[in-house]
Parts: structure tokens; C-alpha cells; sequence
């Protein structure tokens, strides 16, 4: 079920310094429809991004194409349930990382430097350690999970609190069978969405409407999947996946705001200083929150071509 | 056997009639790679109610879908399904299903009367932590059931043995039967052994465990 009409709109949403996707097409990632968008010329060498979850491709639109200008062909894809990829039937961390792998294999066999922010870091980050050979170097936007950011609770109150999640997150589950995102205006949907980021301006959160929602007759909508929801719970731990990061062994860079806030991981860097690689880097902005690429466009563009090197 | 079709998601699941009956109801699950059984199992053949068996996504007359994402908790929300549409029953879990089976007993405690775990493809998962192979691919596309992602991802599946015993802690509170859970399987897998270990937690045949049920019905 693909939302694929995204040659829509009459015209282009603007914001400035936004530059929309120069190329977008469509893969076969196993039987999920996954879309694919590249910025800069064809013929440049590539730097695969990643997005966070409840985000997609195009909230790249200005900070990827200032890569483009420094020679760099910026390779993206909406995640399965996201943006312009297919809604699934199913969802999980081993899925993503098999379509992004898909992603991977359509760029090419040689390695890549990746960079992925939020979920988009952590799969990064497990992409990286199961294929080494496909990954040459890593910059991690706040995608880090530790568990400094679960709440230090009693364990009767951890079991208390889980079952509330669980019977929450099955009464979801009953209930989106026929579920669809409520409608709004481009004002209404910026509104909602800067409830969750409240960093960002509103003139950047309407731009995101547009291109990231689609507009029916009842009004606009976000593309993502209606059946996905934050929160959940399972058998996975935060230490797991931070311990992926001393096991790397390509140059890596970790990037950490100071500003907390409601959708940032809540990572310290101290949490990640010592569990960094030899070659390893962090690098912390000042009065930045969890979307650095965003707040912060050209600061993380300077940073992160510096730390690839001249585009080959 | 006829068969109920309900909707989990983009799933649409069949929910069997194994037998019908008049008394409680007894769900079976299936262990990974099966479906529902034509006949109730041996162990079920005393059960005076009706007994209902579930095709987890990928399996029997089930959705497959495209591009696997198979999960435990996703398993749980096609059990759960079925739950909400039976009201309340008694689960006879195998293999994968027995664990589901815990799940459902904690998730659901006050509508799961009584959990019976027994031997059955896919009871082992995929061991109490992750494992080196985060990125894998099944051997084969082909379509139809048993859906290849499934068997490839509920193989592997993390199980760790606290999390399990979140569950366990959640059915003995709140479970109306007199024992919420019972390990009849051989097997023991670490989730398993924990499981086992704790106080409240049975160790008996399947059959006698599943008598002691239904009696606890029909004395009200």
C-alpha cells in the first residue's frame, strides 16, 4: 500500500537553502517497496544518509544538498512505513537494516560513508558492525542509545509500568486495522509536529507538511504509516546497541547536542566518550538539540565534510 | 473445521474451530513453521470445551506479508487478536507458541486462563542476547506458508531471561487460574529455565495440567 502519487502538488513547497530530491526511484527491498532519492550529480561519489524514525528522506532537503555543493552525490531512502516507501505488513530493527542493505547493494558494491541520525544512526550503527566491508566511514547524529536515558526506577515500578505499556500498546494494536492519520490544514499538522520538536521553527515545520505529508480532499495528512506508534517495548536493551560502537573499526565521529529535549535520546556524551573506538571522535554543538542537521545545517555540513575528506 | 478470519494490522488471520464444545475455551498456538492442527492434540482430547486453534501471520491460511519484520510482540498482537475475539480462554502453547503463550499470560493475565507450555519447533528463539548475525536473508523467496522470514527472524529472536520473567511476574498477579503457568516441555532454553525457577510457575504433563484447568471452570 505505497502512497506514490508524490508528484503531486502543483508547486513546490518553499524554504530557504531547501533544495527537493534531484532523483527519486523506487526499489524492491524482499517484497517491501522502498524509496530512494539522491541528491547531486549522478556521477559523484556517494554518502548514504539515514533518517530518524517518524521522519523521512526529504527532511534532508537542506542540509543534503549542502554535501551536493561540496561534491558529494547524497543517497537516501524512506525507511518501510515512512515517507514514499510502502506501509508493511510488519516492522522491526532486522528489517530496516535488511532495506537498508538493499539501498546499499543499488548504490554499489564499494564501501560507503554513511551518516544516520536518531534511528537512522542506530541501524547505521548495526549495519556497520554485521557488514564492515560495506561501510568506510560513520558519523552518528544523536542515534546512540544508552541507558542513562531510562529512568532509574524500582523494579516493581519497571513491571508496573511495562504492563500499562504493553496492555497500551496491544489496544493500539486492536485498533488499526482500519486506522488512518486525523486530516489537518499544513497549520494544524506543523502545530501537532511542533509539539515533538519543539526546537524547530514553524516556518520549517510547514515546509515539512509539504513535503512530507499529502493532501486529500478532507485535507493533509503525514505519509507515515498510521499503524506505526512511539514507544512499544521488547526484549532489546539500549547496552546492545551501544556496544556496537568500541567494536567499529572505520573512522567513526559521534555527534552530540547539549540542549535535551522530548525526542532526543538523552545519551550523555560522557556515555559515549568511553565506549569510543581509537579512531573514534565525538564532537559535542553547543545550544543545539536532537535535530543537529536541522538547528544547525551548515555547522554539520562544515563538521561532517571535513571529517570525510575530499569526496572519492 | 471451520474457521474465523479476524484482523491484526494488515494481517488478516485465520482462527480455527479444532472441535467445538460446550464449556471453556482452550487456544492452541502452533509452533513455528506449523498451523493449526486438524485435531485437537492428545493432550487436548479431554477438554470439554471448544477448542480454537490460530494461524500466526505467515503461517497456515494467514496473511504472508512481503519483506518479513517478524517479531515476537507482533506474534503477540495476532494472539491477542484472537483473545479479544474469544473473550477468554486457556492457552496450549508449542514451541514458538509456548512462548507466545507466556507473553499473552502477562500481557493479558486477567483474560488468560491459564498458560500450558509444551515442546514444539522454535521453543529454543534465538538466545538470551544478540547475536553475531544482525543482517540475514532467507535462503529462498518463495512465496507461500510458512512464510521464509518467519522462519528465518522467529528463530532468532532474543529472549532474554528477565524479560521473560516481566511476563511471568504479570500472570501470577493477575491470572484467575489457581497455576497461570505451566512448563510441560523437555526443552530448556535459558528464558525457559528461569521460567520454571520461579515461585508459582508448575512442572507437569500437559494433560493432567490442562484436566486441573478445565475443573477450575466447572467448579465456577
Amino acid at each position: 500500500m505505497p502512497p506514490t502519487d508524490f508528484a503531486s502538488a502543483p508547486t513546490d513547497p518553499a524554504f530557504p537553502g531547501a533544495v527537493r530530491p534531484h532523483r527519486r526511484r523506487t526499489i524492491d527491498a524482499h517484497g517491501v517497496a522502498v524509496s530512494m532519492v539522491e541528491w547531486g550529480d549522478e556521477s559523484s561519489p556517494p554518502v548514504v544518509f539515514a533518517h530518524g524514525g517518524f521522519d523521512f528522506a526529504e527532511t534532508f532537503n537542506v542540509f543534503a544538498p549542502l554535501l551536493a555543493a561540496r561534491g558529494w552525490r547524497v543517497v537516501s531512502w524512506d525507511h518501510r512505513g515512512h515517507g514514499h516507501s510502502e506501509w508493511a505488513t510488519l516492522y522491526s530493527v532486522e528489517a530496516d537494516l535488511r532495506d537498508a542493505m538493499a539501498v546499499l547493494d543499488h548504490v554499489g558494491p564499494a564501501p560507503v560513508p554513511m551518516v544516520g541520525h536518531s534511528k537512522g544512526g542506530a541501524i547505521s550503527l548495526h549495519l556497520a558492525d554485521a557488514a564492515p566491508h560495506r561501510i568506510r566511514s560513520l558519523v552518528n547524529l544523536d542515534g546512540i542509545p544508552s541507558r542513562s536515558s531510562l529512568p532509574d526506577i524500582a523494579e516493581h515500578e519497571r513491571t508496573r509500568m511495562l504492563a500499562s505499556e504493553i496492555s497500551g500498546w496491544l489496544d493500539h494494536r486492536r485498533s488499526v486495522s482500519n486506522k488512518a492519520r486525523r486530516p489537518g490544514t499544513v497549520a494544524e499538522l506543523a502545530e501537532r509536529r511542533g509539539r515533538m520538536n519543539p526546537r524547530l521553527s514553524p516556518e520549517w515545520l510547514r515546509y515539512l507538511v509539504q513535503v512530507g505529508g499529502r493532501e486529500d480532499a478532507d485535507g493533509w495528512r503525514w505519509r507515515i504509516d498510521p499503524t506505526l506508534r512511539m514507544g512499544g517495548f521488547g526484549p532489546w536493551r539500549p547496552e546492545w546497541t551501544i556496544l556496537r560502537v568500541p567494536a567499529l573499526g572505520m573512522p567513526f565521529l559521534a555527534v552530540l547536542g547539549t540542549e535535551t529535549e522530548v525526542m532526543g535520546w538523552g545519551t550523555r556524551p560522557a556515555d559515549v566518550a568511553r565506549h569510543l573506538p581509537p579512531q573514534g571522535r565525538m564532537a559535542v554543538i553547543d545550544g543545539v538539540g536532537h535535530f543537529l542537521h536541522i538547528e544547525a545545517p551548515h555547522a554539520m555540513a562544515d563538521l561532517i565534510a571535513d571529517f570525510l575528506g575530499a569526496p572519492r | 473445521m471451520t474457521a474465523v478470519h479476524l484482523h491484526h494490522g494488515r494481517s488478516t488471520l485465520a482462527l480455527h474451530l479444532v472441535r467445538d464444545g460446550d464449556g471453556p475455551t482452550l487456544l492452541l498456538l502452533h509452533g513455528l513453521g506449523e498451523h493449526t492442527p486438524a485435531e485437537p492434540p492428545a493432550a487436548a482430547h479431554a477438554w470439554p470445551g471448544p477448542v480454537w486453534g490460530l494461524d500466526f501471520t505467515g503461517h497456515g491460511e494467514s496473511t504472508i506479508p512481503g519483506g518479513g519484520g517478524y517479531t515476537a510482540e507482533m506474534l503477540l498482537g495476532d494472539a491477542d487478536a484472537a483473545l479479544g475475539h474469544l473473550g477468554s480462554a486457556t492457552v496450549l502453547g508449542r514451541g514458538l507458541g509456548a512462548y507466545i503463550a507466556l507473553l499473552l499470560s502477562g500481557a493479558r493475565a486477567a483474560q488468560v486462563a491459564g498458560a500450558v507450555l509444551v515442546d514444539g519447533p522454535g521453543i529454543n528463539g534465538g538466545g538470551s542476547g544478540p547475536t553475531g548475525a544482525a543482517l540475514a536473508r532467507p535462503a529462498t523467496d518463495q512465496a507461500g506458508a510458512p512464510d521464509p522470514f518467519a522462519l528465518l527472524e522467529l528463530a532468532r529472536d532474543v529472549r532474554p531471561p528477565d524479560y521473560a520473567m516481566t511476563f511471568v511476574h504479570l500472570a501470577l498477579a493477575g491470572s484467575p487460574a489457581a497455576d497461570p503457568i505451566t512448563v510441560a516441555a523437555m526443552a530448556r532454553p535459558d528464558w525457559l529455565v528461569a521460567v520454571r525457577a520461579a515461585p508459582g510457575v508448575v512442572e507437569a504433563d500437559a494433560a493432567p495440567a490442562l484436566e486441573a484447568l478445565a475443573a477450575m471452570h466447572s467448579s465456577g
